[in-house]
């Protein structure tokens, strides 16, 4: 459908792979980028898309695979390589040094120099300034980095990319914080860009925003590309589907056991945030046994505070917990695990995992003064302890003692849930429980929560995954700017009420909820 | 990039495996290499009495350098266990000499058996400050044992104002005899301090190995905030290592009070490097998480037995320091060759399967 004129191809991507312990993040992707065009990138979390610009933009290598530039194959040892080719990129976590000035920030690594060595400030601010103006944001050159709003580094970052004169800008989600007028202003720029003839990557999750500036589309899923079209031929509907793949998602089926007596419950919780105001806003809710609750929100709507202040992982927060009616004075993490918490955080390799240890020793680490006779680990005990889990979860591992960064991101995941289950917790806190795992992997870990439920565990999880929430919920509760803003029965929650609610407070409220009823 | 990563997986079933297997091994090949070599090139190198002498050399490195495997492994570092043996070997010269003067005419003796007690609960209260500078008042472990390196030193010369504490025999009316057995006693014709060298290092493996608090120690190295949110108590864990590295710095101040007979406080300079250089040599690395207590009393015994068989050979001290520093560095760079060919190994199976 799309036009093959080659010589319009600046930079193709030809069968390249992308492994990091434990996941494979990019599999045997071709993609193709055209000058003077806007050529959009879109795919769920997780379906590899950062990592797809990573490479391009040199931060990454390729574990296999080729890149070709202007035709010839090129190899980007740094990043500084690709920008000496002309390749610029807006990362979607800012990568500005706030300690610095606006003006330092653009000239980052390429300071303009007078003398030998002497760095000219007044020729950075100058020039600087003139980027800046075309934002039209209201930032000087020499202000602190430190001192911006979020969006208004976004759009220093946005500056810094542009004065590169690159031929190739990415911007993985250029968007996700600014506001409706500085996204104006960005897409101007971005017209202004094209008509130099610069070939623009764009990734945004933003549906309608990618068919008013995108030209072409490429759709990622699970770390391939399932659709490459102009985006004259295609509609949100088309996108959706690529996205979401013909196969839906595997989601065990509710077994229609009823719910049992209230296992947790959560009064008035708070957190501050560092920059003022509550990032948890008093929120109450409250589980039974046997339960799933889902916690729907986007990006910083509150939900991993909420689970880090239940699990008792930030001092400053306030509110009170109840397990099976008692209320749980304890403040650490460790005794409230004791009490029958137990979190699987969402951010797997950070928080999750020790990645050198063994996938035995991670299974057994949160639970080891139960399996230990008073000081003395039996081995026997542990080894049966990690069979056990072993079995119940499908781990897929050929010995235990192997390390646990060998397994693949689904069965690392099963590692940490292993993990938390050993403790023999009463109320399971799930924080994107299915996040960059494969799809079999998630149905695995989608299976074993009803199982859970079934066995009378209340389950918390928040997900940002309209359709999982749907699927596995029996109750849904929606959360925006820290505040609880909705709370739904199965029976009764539909995904407009949902989205509805979860844009409650936000400014860009009415842009998403009319990208997701369109299809 | 492509071909070089195509040919390490094809190698890799056979001679990467093989490559791996002795990477892993260097420690021990290193051992022995040192071990035939001096045979052969020092006469009397194998010796029973040479032997002996040269075990309780390594022993008191080996002491401190397990309290700083335990240390490293949570991804901190004890620069202060040199002091602490001097500071140590002070109080239990003092001890032995002075007794405590209670201000009101009367003046306590302690017994050896006490006064080991004492010195051991001054060597762990020393590394429980540490531990609270440390986890309480987030001090970087560097900075934090820095300091107490010279504090403990200037106590150490401050105690005696900077002599020795001579002739520790004690005297038989006040019952404080037998300080001596510690550095010259044998049992079984084996010196004492190897004995204790076996129980405490014994100790520390089945620590290390069976125990929820050794499993701890290399959770919170490998994974700070994953240790954490496991509920293991990560300020808990790094106030014991430190207390226990206190420990082993103590028994070593005994064991060379002992032996001298006499406490001087200088004792102990520099004994933090060579304790660090045992540990890394035995394959404890520095960024946490990894570290066994046999490979590190391997490491302190490469490392004795080099000094040892190097000065027996007739090389100049000078010669020595160089040669004692080329060792450390080609078992580190060796360490990370591993490490990677460990990781590319896995990463391109991976590949391959996904």
């Amino acid at each position: 459908m799309t036009a093959e004129t080659t010589d319009d191809v600046i930079l193709r991507l030809q069968d390249v792979t992308k492994v990091y312990a434990g996941t494979v993040a990019v599999k045997r992707a071709n993609f193709e980028v055209r000058r003077g065009a806007v050529n959009v990138l879109v795919g769920e979390n997780g379906a590899g898309k950062s990592t797809l610009m990573k490479i391009i933009a040199g931060v990454e290598r390729p574990t296999q695979g080729k890149i070709l530039l202007d035709g010839k194959e090129v190899s980007f040892d740094s990043s500084g390589d690709a920008v000496a080719r002309g390749i610029g990129m807006v990362f979607q976590e800012l990568n500005l040094f706030s300690n610095l000035s606006v003006a330092e920030n653009i000239f980052a690594t390429r300071e303009i120099t007078s003398g030998l060595w002497k760095i000219d400030h007044k020729e950075q601010v100058r020039r600087a300034g003139e980027f800046l103006d075309r934002l039209e944001a209201g930032i000087r050159p020499d202000m602190m980095v430190e001192d911006l709003r979020i969006g208004q580094q976004q759009l220093v970052e946005i500056a810094k990319a542009v004065s590169l004169d690159a031929r190739i800008l990415i911007m993985d989600e250029p968007t996700s914080a600014l506001s409706a007028t500085e996204v104006e202003i960005l897409f101007r720029v971005i017209e202004d860009l094209k008509a130099r003839g610069v070939a623009i990557v764009y990734i945004s999750h933003r549906l309608e925003e990618l068919i008013r500036i995108g030209d072409t589309i490429t759709v990622l899923r699970d770390g391939q590309i399932t659709g490459h079209e102009g985006v004259k031929n295609i509609d949100t509907q088309w996108i959706v589907r690529q996205m979401i793949g013909s196969d839906a998602k595997d989601f065990a089926k509710p077994d229609g056991h009823q719910p049992g007596a209230e296992v947790f419950r959560a009064e008035e919780i708070s957190l501050p945030r560092e920059t003022g105001g509550l990032s948890v806003d008093h929120v109450s809710l409250s589980l039974k046994a046997g339960e799933i609750l889902g916690v729907y929100g986007l990006m910083g709507a509150g939900r991993s505070e909420l689970f880090d202040c239940i699990m008792g992982r930030h001092s400053q927060s306030t509110g009170r917990i109840f397990i099976s009616g008692e209320e749980v004075h304890e403040r650490d993490t460790t005794r409230r695990i004791r009490r029958g918490l137990a979190l699987i955080p969402e951010d797997r390799q950070r928080e999750g995992l020790v990645s050198i240890l063994s996938v035995a020793s991670n299974l057994t680490m949160a639970s080891l003064s139960r399996i230990a006779n008073f000081f003395h680990i039996s081995s026997k005990a542990e080894k049966q302890a990690v069979e056990q889990m072993v079995a119940e979860l499908a781990i897929k591992v050929a010995d235990p003692a192997q390390e646990v960064s060998s397994l693949s991101g689904g069965n690392q995941q099963k590692v940490v849930i292993g993990k938390a289950l050993l403790t023999q917790p009463k109320v399971l806190l799930m924080d994107e429980p299915s996040r960059g795992i494969d799809v079999g992997a998630k149905a695995d870990v989608f299976r074993t929560m009803r199982k859970l439920a079934r066995d009378g565990l209340g389950i918390l999880f928040a997900t940002s995954d309209l359709d999982e929430v749907m699927a596995l919920s029996d109750r849904i509760a929606v959360m925006s700017n820290g505040k609880l803003t909705g709370m739904f029965d199965r029976a009764e929650a539909t995904e407009a009420a949902i989205v509805a609610a979860s844009a409650l407070g936000h400014g860009k409220a009415s842009r998403m909820a009319g990208a997701t009823t369109n299809d | 990039m492509t071909d070089t990563s195509a040919r390490t997986a094809a190698a890799a079933p056979t001679g990467g495996s093989m490559l791996l297997t002795l990477m892993k091994l260097r420690t021990f090949i290193a051992l022995i290499a040192v071990i035939v070599f001096f045979s052969i090139a020092a006469p009397n190198f194998l010796s029973t009495a040479n032997l002996i002498l040269m075990s309780k050399h390594v022993a008191l490195n080996a002491f401190l350098a397990m309290g700083m495997t335990f240390v490293i492994i949570t991804s901190g570092i004890d620069l202060s266990v040199g002091s602490i043996v001097g500071l140590c070997g002070m109080v239990a010269g003092y001890l032995v000499l002075n007794g405590i003067d209670l201000q009101i005419g009367y003046t306590v003796y302690f017994n050896v058996i006490e006064i080991i007690l004492i010195t051991l609960v001054v060597g762990v209260l020393i590394g429980a400050v540490n531990g609270i500078l440390i986890t309480k008042l987030n001090v970087a472990p560097f900075i934090a044992t820095l300091g107490v390196l010279y504090v403990a030193r200037g106590f150490a010369l401050l105690s005696s104002g900077g002599s020795t504490f001579p002739n520790l025999a004690g005297k038989a009316d006040l019952g404080n005899t037998g300080f001596g057995f510690l550095g010259a006693g044998r049992i079984l014709n084996i010196p004492v301090s190897i004995w204790i060298l076996i129980v405490v290092a014994l100790g520390a493996a089945y620590l290390a190995r069976y125990t929820p608090l050794g499993r701890h120690i290399f959770a919170v190295g490998g994974n700070e905030r994953a240790a954490r949110i496991s509920g293991v108590r990560v300020d808990m864990v790094k106030m014991f290592v430190y207390m226990f590295s206190g420990f082993c710095a103590a028994i070593v101040g005994l064991i060379i009070s002992s032996e001298l007979m006499a406490s001087h406080p200088a004792t102990g300079e520099s004994f933090e490097l060579n304790a660090i250089a045992a540990a890394v040599l035995g394959g404890t690395s520095m960024s946490g998480g990894r570290g066994t207590i046999g490979g590190t009393i391997i490491g302190a015994f490469v490392i004795g037995i080099l000094s040892d068989g190097l000065v027996m050979m007739g090389v100049s001290s000078f010669w020595q320091m160089v040669i004692k520093g080329l060792v450390i560095i080609v078992a580190v760079v060796v360490d990370q060759a591993q490490r990677r060919l460990q990781s590319r190994v896995t990463l391109i199976q991976m590949a391959k399967i996904g």
